[in-house]
C-alpha cells in the first residue's frame, strides 16, 4: 500500500463517519473562530431551530472586519450596520456561552493572526471557520479551511462539517531566495504560475530546503495567499519551528502535557512514498519581487517587467479578461510597471501583517519620508503585534516616515469598515486579493510584499525594492 | 434548502474567468445579521452605473432580465467565503449555474441553499453558451432527476454528473443540520476517543 499524505492522515483521524463511498464524509472539527459578519445568520439560524452550540468551548469570537483602525480606539463602529453586527456578535457570545474578544480587548486583531497568536492552533487539528483564510493554520501542521455561513451553522450545532475530501497537490520549493524577495513573492509566483483556479479542487503541501528554512510567519503567508489559487486546505509539516513559536503561547498545553504534545506532532508529515495527485516544484533562486498588474492574483509580473499585451493571453476569454482588467486599472501595454505612480500604501491584512511583515516595511522607511501626495497607513494583525511593534520602536520608524500608525483589523484589505479608496486611486498593498472594488469601487489594487509597499510609498512609484536596500547598506 | 427538480427559464453568457465573490455580492451588501436585501447587491457594481441600471451587463438586457441560469466562465465564485453570493444570486432569480470549474466553498454555499451547479466539459459548455448569447435560443430545461440540460429551442439534451449523495439533498430539499444530528452518537463516540489520544485538545 503506497503511504499516505499529511493531509490524507489528518482528515482520516477526523472522519466520524463516511456518507458515500466517493470521499464525502462526516468530518470531526476542533476548533473554529467566529467573525461578526460571517457568523450571525448561522446563529440566527441556531435561535430559529432552538439549537444549542454543541461544544462552545472550541470556539472564539473575534471582532475584525468592520472595526474602524483610527489610532485611538474606542467601540464606536463606522456605521450602523456594524454597530448592529458587533452587538448581535457580542449578545450571541454571551447567550450561546462562546469566549469573545471585543474591540478594546488587548487580545483582538485578525483572527488568523490571533488564533495562533493564543496558542488556538495546534499541529494536527483541524479547524473550519467562516472566512477563506482560515488556510493559514496549515503553517502549523493543522487542516485549516474556509466555510460559509450554513457550514459555521452545521459546526456549531453538531462540531462536524460534510466534507469532500479533496485532490492533493505538493509544492515544492527549492533554491534559495534572492535578496529581497520574501514568502510572498514566492507563493504570488507559485499564483501566476498554476493561475488562479490552478489549485482548485487540492489541498495543498509545502514542501522542500526553503520551506524548513522559511520562519512560522513566512510560511503563514504562503498558507494563507495560496487560496488566491483556489487552494482549499494547506498542510506543512510541523517542525521545531513550529514547536518554538507555539511553546509558552497562553493556550499551548504545559509542562508534561506539552512535552507529550511536543513528540506526537513531530511525528505529524507525509509518508516518504506518499502520492500527490500533482506535484509543482519551483527553484526559488528564479523569483523576483512581484507586483500584480490585473484584477486576478494570478495577472502578476516581476517589478523588472513591463505591462503585458493582452493580445499574449492564448484564449479568447482571457484576452478579454486582460483587456477588462488593464481598462479597471488604467493601465497601458508595454510600459514599465515601476513607471506607474500610487496615491495609497496599505500595510495590514492576514497575509502580512505580522511582526516580522511590519520589521521589513520598517527597514524600507527608516531615515526616509512617504512621497508628497501619497498616504500611507499600517494596520497592525493584532493589538499584540501592536504593542510589540510600539516595544521595538517599529511604530516610531513608521510616523517618523510620515506613516499613519494604526489599530488592527482587516481594515483595506477588504474596506468593510471606513479604510476604504476612492474610485480611481491606485494603492501598494501588501494583502491578498486585488479584485475589481475590493478595496472600494473602482478602486485599484496592486498586490505585492511589505517592503515592496514601503518602497512605493517612499518613491510615489512602484519600485523595485532592491534598489532601496542596496542603496540602505551603500 | 430550496428542492430543486425541474426548471425552465432563461439562461445569460457570463463566460469571463475568475468571477470573484466580492464582485457577486460587493462589501456594501455585507452588513446585515440577516439574509434581506442581498437581491440589490448582487452583481451591484457592474448591474448599475449612476444609480441606473447599466446597459452593458448582460442581465440588464432585453432577453435576458427574467434569467434564471447562469452559463459562467471558470472559477466562478472564487475568492471571499461570504454565502452572501449565494444568497444574493437566488434573490435576484437565480437556479442553477452552469460552468466547467467552481471555487470550493462557493460550490458548498450553493450546495447548502439548493442553488444548483453544474460542472460540464469545456467543449459542452462552449456549446451551451454559444446557443443561449442568441436571445432567441436562450431557453434552458434543466431536469435533475434525469440529470439532463436541454437547450437551443429543445433540439439538443446534453447529460451532466452529480454525486448522488447532492443530488438526493437538491431534490429532497434536506435539512443537513438535522440529518446530522440523527447521528449525535457516532459524533459523541468519535469525540471520546479522540480527546482521549489527543488530551491537549479542549
Ligand atoms: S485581512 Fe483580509 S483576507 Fe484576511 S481575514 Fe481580514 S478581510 Fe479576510
Amino acid at each position: 500500500m503506497a503511504g499516505r499524505t499529511l493531509y490524507d492522515k489528518l482528515v482520516d483521524a477526523h472522519v466520524v463517519r463516511n456518507l458515500d463511498d466517493s470521499g464525502l464524509v462526516l468530518l470531526y472539527v476542533d476548533r473554529t473562530v467566529l467573525n461578526e459578519y460571517t457568523s450571525p445568520q448561522a446563529f440566527a439560524g441556531l435561535r430559529a431551530a432552538g439549537r444549542k452550540v454543541w461544544n462552545p468551548k472550541a470556539a472564539l469570537m473575534v471582532v475584525d472586519h468592520v472595526n474602524p483602525t483610527a489610532a485611538q480606539r474606542t467601540r464606536a463602529m463606522p456605521d450602523r450596520g456594524a454597530a448592529r453586527q458587533v452587538d448581535y456578535f457580542a449578545e450571541n457570545a454571551r447567550d450561546f456561552g462562546i469566549e469573545y474578544f471585543d474591540i478594546l480587548d488587548p487580545r483582538q486583531g485578525i483572527e488568523h493572526v490571533v488564533a495562533p497568536e493564543q496558542g488556538l492552533v495546534m499541529p494536527g487539528m483541524v479547524i473550519a471557520a467562516g472566512d477563506s483564510h482560515t488556510t493559514a493554520y496549515g503553517a502549523f501542521g493543522a487542516l485549516g479551511y474556509g466555510i460559509g455561513t450554513s457550514d459555521i451553522e452545521h459546526y456549531l450545532a453538531t462540531s462536524t462539517v460534510r466534507y469532500r475530501r479533496l485532490k492533493t497537490m505538493r509544492i515544492h520549493l527549492t533554491g534559495a531566495a534572492p535578496l529581497g524577495v520574501t514568502s510572498k513573492d514566492i507563493v504570488m509566483e507559485v499564483i501566476r504560475r498554476i493561475g488562479a483556479d490552478g489549485a482548485t479542487g487540492y489541498a495543498v503541501e509545502f514542501s522542500g530546503p526553503v520551506v524548513s528554512n522559511m520562519s512560522v510567519e513566512g510560511r503563514i503567508v504562503m498558507s494563507v495567499m495560496i487560496v488566491e489559487a483556489g487552494a482549499r486546505g494547506v498542510v506543512i509539516a510541523p517542525d521545531q519551528k513550529v514547536l518554538d513559536y507555539l511553546k509558552g503561547r497562553p493556550r499551548s498545553p504545559k509542562g508534561e502535557m506539552w512535552e507529550r504534545a511536543a513528540r506526537s506532532w513531530l511525528t505529524l508529515a507525509s509518508d516518504s512514498d506518499a502520492r500527490f495527485d500533482r506535484e509543482v516544484t519551483l527553484d526559488v533562486s528564479e523569483v523576483a519581487p512581484l507586483v500584480t498588474w490585473g484584477t486576478s492574483p494570478d495577472q502578476a509580473i516581476a517589478v523588472t517587467e513591463i505591462i503585458p499585451d493582452p493580445g499574449q493571453q492564448a484564449a479568447p476569454e482571457r484576452q478579454a479578461a486582460a483587456s477588462r482588467a488593464l481598462n479597471y486599472m488604467g493601465l497601458t501595454p508595454g510600459l514599465p510597471i515601476q513607471s506607474v505612480p500610487i496615491d495609497f500604501a496599505f500595510i495590514g491584512s492576514c497575509t502580512n501583517s505580522r511582526i516580522e511583515d511590519l520589521r521589513d516595511a520598517a527597514e524600507i522607511f527608516r531615515g526616509r519620508r512617504v512621497a508628497e501626495g501619497v498616504r500611507a497607513i499600517v494596520v497592525p494583525g493584532s493589538t499584540q503585534v501592536r504593542a510589540q511593534a510600539e516595544s521595538e520602536g517599529l511604530a516610531k520608524v513608521f510616523t517618523d516616515a510620515g506613516v499613519e500608525w494604526r489599530q488592527s483589523g482587516c481594515s483595506m484589505c477588504l474596506a468593510m469598515n471606513d479604510d476604504v479608496l476612492k474610485p480611481g486611486e491606485r494603492c501598494a498593498s501588501s494583502t491578498n486579493r486585488n479584485f475589481e472594488g475590493r478595496q472600494g469601487p473602482g478602486a485599484r489594487t496592486h498586490l505585492m510584499s511589505p517592503a515592496m509597499v514601503a518602497a512605493a510609498a517612499v518613491t510615489g512609484h512602484i519600485t523595485d525594492v532592491r534598489s532601496l536596500l542596496r542603496g540602505a547598506r551603500q | 434548502m430550496i428542492p430543486f427538480g425541474q426548471v425552465t427559464g432563461v439562461a445569460a453568457p457570463m463566460m469571463a474567468p475568475n468571477i470573484d465573490t466580492d464582485v457577486i455580492m460587493p462589501k456594501m451588501f455585507l452588513k446585515g445579521v440577516d439574509r434581506s436585501g442581498l437581491g440589490e447587491g448582487a452583481f451591484n457594481l457592474l448591474r448599475f452605473s449612476g444609480g441606473k441600471p447599466n446597459p452593458d451587463f448582460i442581465l440588464n438586457q432585453d432577453g435576458y432580465r427574467d434569467s434564471c441560469f447562469l452559463v459562467v466562465g471558470p472559477n466562478f465564485g472564487c475568492g471571499s467565503s461570504r454565502e452572501h453570493a449565494v444568497w444574493g444570486l437566488q434573490q435576484l432569480g437565480i437556479r442553477a449555474l452552469i460552468g466547467t470549474s467552481f471555487a470550493g466553498i462557493f460550490n458548498d454555499n450553493c450546495a447548502n441553499n439548493g442553488l444548483l451547479t453544474i460542472s460540464l466539459e469545456a467543449g459542452v459548455l462552449a456549446e451551451l453558451a454559444q446557443a443561449v448569447t442568441d436571445s432567441s435560443r436562450n431557453d434552458v430545461t434543466i431536469d435533475l432527476a434525469a440529470q439532463t440540460i436541454r437547450f437551443d429551442c429543445g433540439r439538443r439534451s446534453i447529460g451532466f454528473d452529480i454525486e448522488p449523495d447532492r443530488k438526493e439533498a437538491f431534490l429532497t430539499g434536506r435539512d443537513f443540520i438535522a440529518s446530522t444530528l440523527v447521528v449525535a452518537d457516532d459524533i459523541r463516540a468519535f469525540e471520546a476517543r479522540h480527546r482521549a489520544e489527543n488530551p491537549w485538545i479542549v
